[in-house]
């Protein structure tokens, strides 16, 4: 399933919203969980799973394509974790 | 909106509450609708593809011998599905610069 086949299914469950306003609706919920995430906090949906940041220390990587040696800086990168019910509804 | 904390599904609704001028009772019945149809189509086997927030991603586990660490024990560990999430290039580079 892809956005525009999700907002599809919101507008067809929801005949009394537009196809704009169900957009909308999908563009909020989306830029509100990144917007927590990018300000360091979690956003946690029982039953679904929780969306977090874990932060990488500085490290010495490669170049792959010529093997030299370059710093890559600390950062935060999203994690999610599944909830239980929806580990429970995956494996019925 | 708080400063970092944890947001839950009523702190999402009351985005779409002020947003986009819904009822809180729609808006909290749409955020929940968003969430189901995530939750179905996941359990459907289908991958969720979100353009500008990421991708959740299905893969199966062969069965494997686990241990129980506590006692030595064998035990097979059955083939199941696990989700992953890989988010967008636009939400990694949003979350890097907050480190």
């Amino acid at each position: 399933m892809i956005r525009s086949e999700l907002v599809a299914m919101l507008a067809k469950q929801n005949p009394d919203l537009s196809l704009k306003e169900v957009e909308r609706v999908v563009s909020t919920f989306f830029e509100a969980i990144n917007a927590q995430l990018a300000e360091g906090g979690r956003v946690e949906l029982r039953g679904f799973g929780a969306f977090s940041t874990r932060s990488r220390t500085a490290r010495t990587g490669r170049n792959p394509r010529t093997g030299d040696p370059v710093e890559v800086d600390a950062k935060s990168v999203p994690y999610f974790k599944p909830g239980k019910e929806m580990r429970a509804r995956l494996n019925v | 909106m708080a400063v970092a904390g944890t947001l839950t599904r009523a702190d999402l609704a009351e985005s779409v509450h002020r947003e986009i001028g819904l009822s809180r009772a729609e808006s909290a019945n749409l955020v929940e609708q968003i969430l189901e149809n995530m939750c179905a189509a996941l359990s459907r086997g289908e991958n969720v593809k979100i353009s500008g927030f990421g991708s959740f991603i299905l893969r199966d586990k062969g069965e494997r011998i686990g241990r129980n660490p506590k006692t030595g024990v064998e035990v097979p560990i059955a083939p199941r599905r696990v989700l992953t999430f890989r988010a967008s290039q636009m939400m990694r580079e949003r979350i890097v610069k907050s480190a």
